[in-house]
C-alpha cells in the first residue's frame, strides 16, 4: 500500500492539566482531502500545529509524508503549507510582497517565486489588488492572500485550518472550487472546519473530533447516512406537548432514531423527510396535538454531534447529561 | 528524499550553511520590517519627534543649569548630544518587543514557525530592521545638533566611531527586548512592560547630566550601568580624550547583552505557542 501522506498514531497534548488531544490517530491519504470536523475548543488547531512542526505532542507521534514533525521538523516544513485560522500575512506589505517574501522564506528558488506569486494571485482574483498594501483588504481577499501563501513553494501537503470561517457564501464557495483545483492537481488536503457542510463538500473521509478525542472516523456520505440527511423539528409548545408528541411518533411510525425532546422541541432525524411530515402531522392530529412551529432542514454538524455524543456542540465544557433538557 | 537531520545546527561542518540561512532569511525578513516602516511612517516619525523633544528640552530648559557643572571648556550641547543618540538607541528598542509582539499577535509568527527558515532570522530581521531604523534617526539627530551648536572635536572618524557604539548598542539592546516582546507577547504589554525597565536607565546615568551630584548609591548604579558606559564611551570619541577604556568597556556590554540575550530569544521563538 501507498505510504500515508499523514500519519497519526495516538497523539495526545496537554497544556498544564488540560488535555487538548486525548490519543488521537487518524491516517490521510496521499492526494485526498481529509476533514478533521469538529466544535471549537475541540483540538482540531492543535492537531494542525504539532502536524506543522509549530507545538510539540505530549505524548504519541506524527509523520508527514514518513517524516517524524519532531524528530524531521525542518523536513517536514519542506513539504507543507498552511494557512491559519486568522489570515497571517503581515498587512504593511503588498500582496504580491506578502506571497514573495513567503515564498523566499520557503527557500524557493528565487526565479520562480515571481511568476509563482503572479499566477496565484491571478488565481485567487487579486490580481487588481496585488499592489496594494494588505491593510486595504476585504476579509475575504485576506483570507484568499492567506490561502495562496500556503502554495507558494507548491507544497504536496497543504493544511487548512478553518479556511472559509468568516467568508461570505461566494467567497466560500469560490475558495472551496480552489481547494477541489488544487487536489485534482494532486495536492493531500487537510481541512479542519465546524460545518458538515463543508466537510461533505471537500471532504473523502472524515475524522470527527470532541473534547480533544476522535468520535468518529467516516466519509460524510456515511455520516449523514448514519443520521438520517434531514430533521425535522416540531415546536409543541411546551415540554409536556413534547414528550407527548414523542410518544405518539415513536409507538407508531417506527423511525430508525429515536425522537428527540429540547425543550418544547421535538427534533426528528430521517431521510425522507418530506412524505414523513403528513403522517407526523396526521398522527399528532389524532391525538390532538398541533405543532405550534414545523421546520425542515439538513442535518448539520450539531445533529451529527447530538448523535455521537448525546451534547450540543456549543455546550461547551462538555458535561452536559446525554439528555438535555431544558432550555438552550 | 534526503533525510536531513534537525538537531543542532551548530555540529561542526555545518556551522557555514547555518550563518548562510540565518544571514540569507534575516534579510529577508528585515526587508519585510523595512517596508513596513516605510508604509506606516509614523513609526518613524515618533521615534523621530520623541528625541528631539528630549534635545530642544535639555537643551533649553536645563541647559543652563547643568552647564556650570560640566568640566571647564565643555558646553552642554557636546556634552548632550552623545547621551541623546544613546537614550534614542535605548528607547527605540522597545519597537523591538513591539514589533515581535504583534506578530505573535496576528499570526504571522505561526507562519513562520511552519517555514523552512532559519530559528534565528524572524529575530535577526527584525533587530536588523531596527539597527537600520537607528542609523536614519541618528542621522537625523546629528543635523538636529549641528543646527543647535554641537560640534564635532576630535575628527569625523573618531565621531562615526561613536556613532558606531551607539548603533552597536542599540542593536544588543534591541535583542533585550526581542526576548521581552516574545516572552510578553502582544505590543500593549511590551510597551507597558519596557518604559519602567527604561527609564531608570536613561534618566539615572549620564546620558544628560554629570553624575556627580546624585547620591552616592545612585552614583554607585549610574556610573556602572551600560547607558552611562557608552555615552561616556561616544563623548569621549566625540569631545576627545584617552577613549580605549571607555570603548571597551562599553563593547564588552554590546558583546555580552547579546551574548546572553540572543540565544535566549532564539530559545523563546523555538517554544513559544
Amino acid at each position: 500500500m501507498e505510504r500515508a501522506a499523514i500519519n497519526v498514531v495516538g497523539l495526545s497534548k496537554r497544556f498544564g492539566s488540560l488535555v487538548a488531544l486525548d490519543r488521537v490517530t487518524f491516517e490521510v491519504r496521499p492526494g485526498e482531502v481529509f476533514g478533521l470536523l469538529g466544535p471549537n475548543g475541540a483540538g482540531k488547531t492543535t492537531v494542525i500545529r504539532i502536524l506543522t512542526t509549530i507545538l510539540h505532542p505530549s505524548a504519541g507521534r506524527a509523520e508527514v509524508v514518513g517524516h517524524d514533525v519532531v524528530r524531521e521538523a525542518s523536513a517536514v516544513r519542506r513539504l507543507i503549507g498552511l494557512a491559519g485560522q486568522y489570515a497571517a500575512v503581515d498587512p504593511n506589505l503588498t500582496g504580491r510582497e506578502n506571497l514573495r517574501l513567503i515564498g523566499r522564506l520557503s527557500q524557493s528558488a528565487r526565479a520562480r517565486i515571481r511568476p509563482r506569486a503572479s499566477a496565484l494571485l491571478d488565481r485567487f482574483d487579486l490580481a487588481a489588488a496585488a499592489d496594494r498594501p494588505v491593510r486595504t483588504y476585504s476579509g475575504g481577499m485576506r483570507r484568499r492572500l492567506d490561502v495562496a501563501a500556503a502554495l507558494v513553494a507548491q507544497p504536496p501537503i497543504l493544511f487548512l485550518d478553518e479556511p472559509t470561517t468568516g467568508l461570505d457564501p461566494q467567497s466560500r464557495n469560490a475558495l472551496w472550487e480552489l481547494i477541489r483545483e488544487l487536489v485534482r492537481e494532486g495536492t493531500t488536503v487537510l481541512l479542519t472546519t465546524q460545518y458538515l457542510e463543508e466537510a461533505d463538500q471537500l471532504a473523502e473521509r472524515v475524522v470527527v473530533v470532541d473534547e480533544g478525542r476522535v468520535i468518529a472516523d467516516d466519509t460524510p456520505a456515511a455520516l449523514k447516512a448514519h443520521l438520517g440527511n434531514t430533521v425535522i423539528e416540531l415546536d409543541m409548545g411546551d415540554q409536556q406537548h413534547a414528550a407527548r408528541a414523542a410518544k405518539t411518533i415513536d409507538g407508531r411510525l417506527g423511525l430508525a432514531e429515536a425522537a428527540e425532546i429540547e425543550g418544547s422541541r421535538l427534533r426528528l432525524p430521517c431521510r425522507d423527510a418530506f412524505g414523513l411530515l403528513r403522517d407526523i402531522l396526521n398522527l399528532l392530529e389524532a391525538d390532538g396535538l398541533v405543532p405550534r412551529t414545523v421546520a425542515v432542514r439538513e442535518s448539520s454538524l450539531d445533529d451529527v454531534f447530538l448523535a455521537l455524543t448525546g451534547h450540543r456542540t456549543w455546550t461547551g465544557s462538555g458535561t452536559e447529561p446525554a439528555t438535555a433538557g431544558g432550555s438552550e | 528524499m534526503t533525510t536531513t537531520a534537525t538537531g543542532h545546527p551548530l555540529s561542526a561542518g555545518r556551522l557555514g550553511s547555518w550563518i548562510a540561512a540565518t544571514v540569507r532569511d534575516g534579510l529577508a525578513v528585515a526587508w519585510r520590517n523595512l517596508i513596513g516602516l516605510r508604509r506606516v511612517p509614523r513609526l518613524l516619525v515618533f521615534s523621530t519627534i520623541q528625541p528631539l523633544v528630549f534635545v530642544l528640552m535639555f537643551r533649553y530648559v536645563f541647559g543652563g543649569v547643568v552647564g556650570p557643572s560640566l568640566p571647564p571648556g565643555v558646553s552642554y550641547v557636546d556634552f548632550l548630544i552623545p547621551g541623546i543618540f544613546v537614550q534614542t538607541a535605548v528607547f527605540g528598542s522597545m519597537n523591538t518587543a513591539i514589533g515581535l509582539a504583534t506578530d505573535m499577535q496576528t499570526g504571522l509568527m505561526e507562519r513562520f514557525r511552519s517555514l523552512p527558515m532559519a530559528r534565528s532570522a524572524v529575530l535577526v530581521g527584525r533587530t536588523t530592521a531596527d539597527l537600520a531604523r537607528n542609523v536614519f534617526v541618528v542621522t537625523l539627530m546629528t543635523g538636529v545638533g549641528f543646527a543647535l551648536g554641537f560640534r564635532i572635536h576630535a575628527g569625523v572618524p573618531a565621531f562615526l566611531g561613536g556613532v558606531l557604539l551607539v548603533l552597536a548598542f542599540g542593536f544588543a539592546m534591541s535583542w533585550i527586548f526581542a526576548v521581552v516582546g516574545m516572552a510578553v507577547g502582544d505590543p500593549e504589554t511590551a510597551q507597558a512592560a519596557a518604559f519602567p525597565v527604561l527609564a531608570p536607565l536613561v534618566f539615572a546615568s549620564s546620558a544628560f547630566v554629570p553624575t556627580d551630584t546624585m547620591p552616592g548609591w545612585l552614583q554607585a548604579f549610574a556610573n556602572h550601568q551600560p547607558v552611562s558606559q557608552t555615552a561616556e564611551a561616544v563623548r569621549v570619541l566625540v569631545l576627545g580624550g584617552p577613549a580605549t577604556g571607555d570603548v571597551w568597556q562599553a563593547l564588552f556590554w554590546d558583546a555580552g547583552i547579546v551574548a546572553v540575550f540572543a540565544p535566549l530569544g532564539v530559545w523563546l521563538y523555538r517554544r513559544v505557542i
